[in-house]
């Protein structure tokens, strides 16, 4: 992987030259290549614009390919050789569940910028993991409460991994309603024809799924050519900017939740909006938003404490004193957020498929395994 | 389960069926003849796609689209077999999947590179977006009985090249004696040159019919190679034939595998973990089926030793 390599060592060179001996380096471990790679580069493009300019910052940035094995072995690697001090980056759950425990373990703190397994946010929270995204059933759980009693029947679809079976549980928990069916399907399908073919055969008045990155352009673009016409809502990961583009008209009207929104109106979100497109050319997504929170996160902690002096350099995490994009947002004890989440709905503007926020789906919502947690 | 959603299914399991062969034919072809592990063609899978996507987002036709899918895979396969495959046929095969393992990061890279991370956007064609009724009142996808119907006419255009044609005589014989059709006159770096651009046009265009309903994205050939591999080792090596009764033969099981066993399931234990166990089975299945073949045909189905 020489040219990964190159890479990477051309991000040291570009953001870190200035870095000062006693600044914080950042091992961040992403999905760049492969079915996930637009979730990770707008994590990392978030996080680079959140640091920019910051010389007490330096960023290694490596590609895990969303192969738990190949995360593991550059963890080894940024906390052995590249002497890291906080990790970032991982965007699925079973990469996270592979990575973090080791690294927390090893004394080095980890920001989420997206994974958020329930079994991190339990009995397995640990002091120096901090959740910067969401916990994974947080999004279902809001979208439950928003769909109880209108939705009728609910068809239940999502990929079979821990943030899969999370998901659904959130909705499970919320939802008042009967599940018409529950279907789980492999990590990184692409065809879903026989998925289809049962919701069509099923009773259930409404389709909710869970299906990032590339799975999700894939499944609607099935679902609008199968002529099943029931209404599908979802998390806002199968819905997100980045992969709207690719599904076009197909996704216009579903409903989806999340904690960010690009027209949310709070302070320095429009800010944000335009910075990033002024950067990279394109509309920012909910991982692009969480990235950028994570980077400011991390920069508001530096600017507090040394990061060498772990339990000064944690509490200043803890208060997680910047301007989140999303708003209000806070740490629970468990260290997850404490946020509010929105019910956005997909819709045209011109020629641009994006999300509009139609309503507030849960306030202060925070995950309910922080009561296993004794932080 | 009705009747009406089994032949659904059956009809969903024929298609990835034959998108599969798509993948496998070239694959096959091209290790039978030439004796070469190609790990890269899922980057001409790949390119066909993004030729596809490309052609279609300028000129908005969509057989536009596929007759471009079709000249950038066999060109890309024409230049990558001048460059690189050609000092691969007498290396052994660890070096040649050491070689065609670069070339799918430098092919992947290069598709970042000019196109970006994101997903393109590559639709079916208007007319065949909706779904059609079918005999018995089966309401089936229109696009993807007609990815059946071209999948089978290849597959048929195929067994005539092989079978039927002069160039197939010779192909045929460069399988079993490649020294001895040089010997009699025959271009044999040509032939290779056309045998490679065939396979990689036939994977072009399945990444192209696939592309308009699944994503175009960088590394979108990877997993479908996995299973073209499997396809090829189930239908023997070097077989059309083993890769066309190994695709089907994979892909029915694969898609009826996954809706039947959590089903089966349900019977004996809760509904939530029937789904979720017999999901993780069912996506076991097609190497179980892939050891049981190779129990009692160590050399594939149509394979020979």
């Amino acid at each position: 992987m020489t040219f990964k390599q190159l890479l990477a060592a051309t991000c040291v060179v570009a953001f870190g030259a200035g870095a000062q001996a006693d600044g914080v380096k950042v091992g961040m471990i992403t999905t760049l290549s492969g079915g996930g790679a637009g979730l990770g580069i707008d994590v990392r493009d978030g996080f680079l614009l959140a640091v920019k300019g910051n010389d007490d910052i330096e960023v290694v940035i490596e590609d895990d390919q969303r192969k738990p094995d190949i995360a593991v072995q550059l963890a080894d690697k940024m906390i052995q050789s590249e002497k890291v001090d906080v990790m970032t980056g991982i965007i699925w759950s079973n990469l996270a569940m592979a990575v973090v425990p080791a690294a927390t373990a090893q004394g080095k703190f980890y920001l989420s910028p997206n994974a958020g397994p329930s079994a991190l946010a339990g009995k397995g929270c640990h002091q120096n993991y901090f959740n910067v995204s969401w916990q994974n059933d947080a999004f279902s759980e809001a979208a439950g409460t928003a769909l109880s009693g209108e939705a009728g029947k609910v068809f239940l679809m999502a990929p079979n991994y821990p943030a899969g079976q999370d998901i659904m549980a959130g909705f499970k928990r919320t939802y008042q309603g009967e599940i018409a069916a529950e279907v789980y399907t492999k990590l990184g399908q692409t065809d879903y024809a026989a998925e289809i073919a049962q919701m069509r055969a099923s009773d259930a008045d409404q389709i909710y799924f869970f299906l990032p990155g590339g799975m999700g352009i894939s499944f609607m673009k099935q679902y609008a050519g199968s002529g099943v016409d029931k209404p599908v809502s979802g998390p806002a990961f199968s819905f997100d900017q980045g992969i709207l583009g690719a599904i076009g008209d197909a996704a216009v009207g579903a409903k989806n939740t999340a904690h960010w929104s690009k027209d949310l109106d709070v302070p320095g979100n429009a800010e944000f909006v335009a910075a990033f497109q002024e950067e990279f050319g394109r509309l920012p997504s909910i991982y692009a938003a969480q990235g950028y929170d994570t980077g400011l996160l991390l920069a508001s902690a530096a600017a507090k404490a040394d990061v060498d002096d772990a339990d000064a350099f944690r509490a200043a995490l803890k208060e997680a004193d910047f301007q989140s994009v999303r708003g209000k947002f806070s740490f629970a004890a468990n260290h997850h957020p404490v946020q509010d989440i929105y019910l956005r709905e997909v819709i045209k503007e011109g020629d641009l498929v994006t999300n509009r926020i139609v309503g507030t789906a849960a306030t202060d919502h925070s995950d309910p395994y922080g009561a296993d947690c004794n932080l | 389960m009705t009747t009406l959603l089994l032949i659904e299914q059956v009809l969903n399991g024929l298609q990835s069926g034959i998108m599969l062969f798509l993948m496998a034919a070239g694959l096959t072809l091209i290790f039978g003849v030439m004796g070469l592990i190609n790990l890269a063609h899922g980057s001409l899978y790949m390119i066909g796609a993004f030729a596809a996507a490309a052609v279609a987002a300028a000129t908005g036709s969509f057989l536009l689209a596929l007759f471009a899918s079709l000249v950038a895979a066999a060109a890309a396969g024409v230049v990558i077999e001048l460059a690189v495959i050609r000092r691969l046929y007498d290396r052994d095969h660890l070096d040649q999947v050491l070689a065609t393992f670069a070339l799918i990061l430098i092919l992947s890279e290069g598709t970042r590179w000019l196109f970006g991370s994101f997903p393109l956007y590559l639709d079916v064609p208007s007319v065949l977006a909706g779904p059609v009724t079918l005999p018995g009142g089966i309401a089936y996808p229109a696009y993807r009985l007609v990815i059946i119907l071209v999948g089978l006419a290849v597959a048929a255009g195929l067994f005539l090249l092989i079978g039927r044609t002069r160039i197939g005589i010779q192909i045929r014989a460069g399988e079993a004696d490649r020294e001895m059709i040089a010997a009699l006159g025959v271009n044999i770096s040509a032939l290779y040159t056309l045998v490679f651009a065939l396979g990689a046009a036939l994977a072009g265009l399945a990444g192209a019919l696939v592309g308009a309903i699944q994503s175009v994205q960088v590394g979108m050939g990877e997993p479908v190679l996995i299973l073209a591999f499997v396809v090829i080792v189930i239908g023997g090596i070097g077989s059309i034939k083993g890769a066309l009764v190994g695709a089907l033969l994979v892909g029915l099981t694969d898609t009826l595998g996954g809706v039947l066993l959590p089903l089966a399931l349900g019977g004996i234990m809760d509904a939530s973990s029937a789904t979720s166990i017999g999901s993780a089975i069912a996506s076991m299945l097609i190497y179980v089926l892939m050891a049981v073949v190779l129990i009692f045909r160590p050399t594939g189905l149509y394979g020979t030793a």
